[in-house]
């Protein structure tokens, strides 16, 4: 393909007045205009009068590219979002090519705005967020076929129609959009009357589709930033400090400078805490700079380098486990999150009270692509390329290191091997372009797994106690749920009033159902830094909350499920203060856990020894449930069945949304069985995927049976909701198989001892 | 639970100092003369551009990095380039043209053909983030040539890591171009 940029130039104006209507008028006023376009893929650009707007591009053969703006990590936002475009504008999918779009910012008077509307991945947000202004784009762009193909045939667009990338006119005449594309670029045309389609027009919403970038995976093409070179880029890796917060005492340089293709050392300062977690590098280091990835990691291999302890160097999590214990003696010291009732007068009232703990240690993330950073950079400009959930993020970093405003800076955020949240830090972007600007010459930094595993921002350590008081049917009348934790808000520039933000939500499960509950939390000081990891917060409430919710039902010698659904009571809508609210429905979590427990066939008694656990969560506004029926024969669990229904609002693409339940599944009980981050003498003790385990294929049910709500309701997220109600519904079910109570993760080393 | 993937580097290759290493890859004859110690993984990457292998760890736990080593699974990140004197290496880019049994001649450019498991993973949608897909079918290629018709626990052999959790969607996609393969060749 070729590209005439002299072409675009000449029509910018042109082109920029399109770009305005099609974007739903996102932030586009006459200082635009001045704006160059290089933000545009090329494949974008094309000339002109074959574009419309900045996410659309047809070709005269009948070829689409649409551009997908939120980063994909493998949740699947390259195929939905681009499908929602799609299918507004009734393209023909065959046809259409999906290009990832890079940051797009405009820098008015040194505040940075999103042209595109938002370009990061967190929270499970991407679909909630494109539901709208995706469709919109498609909208506008089959207006503006179908005045152009009315122009041409003198007739009024009332009387067409479009399918498959055609206007079709009601005598059968037809007009490709290949065709049509410059005409239809050149009309006037004002959007507001401009009308979606539909649901049931729907022909690719809701339909299952297939990743975009399917073929270009199976056969090695598909180019991750790991993958990339920027020619003449030196690889740097970096021998950092392995202590929580050490200095360099004495480095060694000379055998690391003898090995053949090693360039040059360079230092990384200790950060100083100026800058929150995740903006700057977060240890100490020596960077082997070289000319090939293996000369690199020899010349690390070879630098000598004694480190210095510091403050943290007793730092362990045996001491954060008594320093726990210690805290949640007192629930006066914690702050209160909630509080309902009066729960010490019911505690001093009743003599049936259950208590019990459980903690949950920090998890890293281990994306299967390491971390990688690609830069390059002058006096006037950036070039970035790295694995980002977070390009705003990333932007600001670079731009507080290089003083340069946003136009100045290019950054492209190609497919990821995996997120998890990991990636909505940017401390390696931190570290690539100090690198960078100290050598005068283009890098990519590379990370290796142990890196990864040593400098992760985890996620936090946790300790939960719950007391509940129940009166002489067993009906829960009294909660307290105290949570003795780190903060991924702790060093982030947050208030210290503020921490508990992170790891509490105030109307989260079962609170609002019980007439007298209390919520605390205590933190814990850490020298470890913490950080977002796959539904956050959640991953842990809902361990120690849905084992809980068990323990109280067999306590009372109640069903768990019948407990649950007697909780949620009548179907209604309570207020939800946070991430994923305003109001949580709990018909809608009732009628997952009723379509989980039928489809495990819940009230059907096992009688060969096999237990049923279940579980529910609701995370970011979308719900949950798990069951499984596992066994434990000869100290070994089995999975028997795993079952997970969900509540996300409108499916986009059903292929995707079961990959990410199914995965998410996975994903939650690979970290529960074996997962562990722990510290001991001030510093991680997991070097290598050999100590830091991964469930394997063999080590999973060969079959997660996922069930989704027909909804007609917006959509929400699917990425993070089926990870949490995994790990308490298997411990749920290990209890049933075997009587063995898991109240500590990992859960494999628990079960062991116990039994 | 499950074995980790088989690193089984050794075959007719001899170790020499910094003599010229000649090697097949991908049916292209390869002369390495660098250090001889460089692993294949980054031989592949960083010298010849083929970035289909992928790196994720540095024990050979994970299996990202799978390639066929006169035809065994073989973990690149574990091999020195000594050790492939002749060797016969393919990668996931040469995977579509490697079909024990298939007397195809390679496909040209523009022709879109793939090997049945490459077609199997994409019909099953046997894919999230896509990272460590080419060490999957790399594994499934060589578990394929040694088992024809492979059971479930054949499959559980198969101890390459994936965190995205797509591990059944494999099992499907593997199965079903085990059949497409065994009714080609009959």
């Amino acid at each position: 393909m070729t590209v005439d940029r002299g072409k675009v130039g000449m029509n910018r104006r042109r082109f920029l007045q399109v770009l305005a209507t099609s974007t739903g008028g996102m932030l586009i006023g006459t200082r635009v205009l001045a704006q160059d376009l290089a933000w545009l893929p090329l494949e974008l650009l094309g000339a002109e009068f074959e574009t419309l707007g900045p996410y659309l591009r047809i070709e005269p053969d009948g070829r689409i590219f649409i551009g997908a703006r939120a980063p994909d990590m493998g949740q699947g936002t390259h195929t939905a979002l681009t499908r929602m475009i799609a299918d507004e504008f009734d393209a023909d999918w065959t046809k259409v090519s999906v290009v990832p779009m890079r940051l797009a910012v405009v820098d008015i008077d040194g505040e940075v705005r999103f042209k595109l509307g938002p370009q990061d991945a967190r929270g499970s947000t991407s679909m909630a967020q494109g539901w709208d202004d995706m469709r919109r784009i498609g909208a506008n762009a089959r207006a503006r076929m179908l005045r152009a193909a009315a122009n041409v045939w003198r007739t009024r667009v009332a009387d067409l129609h479009c399918e498959q990338s055609k206007v079709i006119a009601a005598d059968g005449r037809t007009l490709a959009y290949g065709e049509l594309a410059a005409r239809a670029a050149a009309v006037d045309l004002d959007d507001t009357g401009i009308s979606l389609k539909a649901p049931r027009a729907f022909d690719l919403i809701g339909q299952p589709a297939g990743d975009v970038d399917a073929l270009a995976m199976v056969t090695g093409q598909q180019r991750y930033s790991i993958d990339r070179q920027l020619g003449d880029a030196l690889v740097a890796v970096i021998a950092r400090c392995p202590y929580l917060d050490g200095r360099m005492a004495h480095v060694d340089e000379s055998a690391a400078l003898a090995v053949p293709g090693v360039v040059k050392l360079l230092r990384i300062e200790a950060p100083d805490g100026s800058e929150p977690l995740g903006t700057a590098q977060l240890a100490a280091g020596v960077a082997v700079l070289a000319t090939s990835t293996w000369a690199a990691l020899m010349g690390r291999e070879a630098l000598k380098i004694d480190w210095q302890q510091r403050r943290w160097a007793d730092h362990s999590s045996a001491a954060l486990a008594s320093a726990a214990e210690v805290a949640l003696a007192q629930p006066t010291s914690g702050v209160v999150v909630r509080r309902d009732g009066d729960v010490d007068a019911v505690f001093a009232d009743t003599k049936r009270t259950l208590e019990a703990s459980y903690q949950l240690p920090f998890l890293a993330h281990v994306t299967m692509e390491p971390l990688c950073c690609l830069v390059r950079l002058n006096d006037e400009h950036v070039e970035i390329e790295a694995a980002t959930q977070d390009p705003g993020a990333v932007l600001a970093v670079v731009q507080r290191l290089t003083g340069l405003s946003a136009s100045a800076i290019d950054i492209r955020f190609p497919r990821m091997g995996g997120g998890f949240g990991r990636r909505l830090d940017s401390d390696h972007v931190a570290e690539a372009v100090l690198l960078a600007q100290a050598a005068g010459e283009p890098i990519k930094l590379m990370w290796t797994r142990e890196d990864d595993l040593v400098h992760d921002l985890y996620r936090p350590f946790a300790v939960h106690h719950l007391r509940a008081a129940l009166d002489r049917q067993g009906e829960l009348i009294g909660w307290r749920h105290q949570l003795a934790s780190t903060s991924k808000n702790a060093r982030r520039g947050i208030p210290p009033g503020q921490l508990w933000m992170s790891e509490m939500y105030p109307d989260a499960l079962p609170a609002g159902m019980i007439e007298n509950l209390e919520l605390l939390w205590h933190g814990l000081e850490t020298g470890v830094g913490c950080g977002n990891w796959r539904a956050p917060g959640h991953n842990s409430l809902a361990f120690a909350v849905e084992c809980f919710l068990d323990e109280i039902a067999h306590k009372g010698k109640r069903d768990p499920l019948e407990l649950r659904l007697q909780l949620l009571g009548e179907p209604r809508t309570l207020p939800y203060r946070g991430f994923g609210g305003p109001t949580f429905d709990t018909g809608r979590m009732a009628k997952v856990l009723q379509l989980a427990a039928d489809t495990i066939e819940w009230t059907h008694r096992r009688r060969n020894g096999n237990g049923l656990g279940i579980a529910c969560h609701y995370t970011f506004g979308s719900y949950a449930a798990h069951a499984f029926e596992v066994s434990i024969r000869q100290g070994k669990l089995r999975f028997h069945r795993a079952v997970c229904a969900v509540d996300v609002g409108r499916v986009i693409n059903p292929l995707g949304v079961d990959a990410q339940i199914a995965g998410a599944t996975i994903d939650g009980l690979s970290a529960a069985l074996r997962q562990a981050i722990t510290i001991k003498h001030g510093q991680v003790q997991q070097t290598s995927l050999d100590q830091y385990r991964m469930a394997r294929s063999a080590d999973m049910p060969r079959k997660i049976e996922v069930i989704t709500v027909d909804s007609e309701r917006d959509p929400t997220g699917a990425g993070e909701v089926g990870l949490p109600s995994a790990a308490p519904a298997l411990a749920n079910a290990i209890f049933a198989a075997s009587t063995v109570r898991i109240r500590r993760l990992p859960l494999l080393p628990e079960l062991e001892r116990l039994l | 639970m499950a074995q980790e993937p088989q690193v089984q580097p050794q075959s007719k290759a001899q170790t020499v100092d910094s003599v010229p290493i000649a090697l097949t890859i991908n049916r292209e004859l390869f002369v390495h003369d660098g250090d001889p110690e460089t692993p294949l993984l980054w031989y592949l990457r960083d010298d010849l551009q083929l970035t289909g292998t992928k790196y994720a760890c540095d024990s050979g736990t994970c299996g990202a990095c799978t390639v066929l080593v006169n035809d065994k699974a073989t973990l690149a990140c574990q091999v020195p380039m000594s050790k492939l004197i002749n060797a016969e290496v393919v990668t996931v880019e040469g995977l579509a043209d490697h079909w024990p049994g298939n007397k195809r001649p390679p496909a040209t450019a523009d022709e879109r053909r793939l090997h049945p498991l490459q077609q199997a993973f994409i019909e099953h949608d046997a894919i999230q983030c896509g990272y460590c897909q080419p060490g999957q079918l790399m594994a499934a290629a060589a578990l394929l040539a040694r088992k024809p018709k492979p059971s479930e626990r054949d499959l559980d052999g198969i101890g390459n890591l994936c965190r995205c959790g797509i591990y059944p969607r494999f099992r499907a996609a593997i199965q079903q171009a085990a059949t497409v393969m065994r009714e080609s060749s009959t």
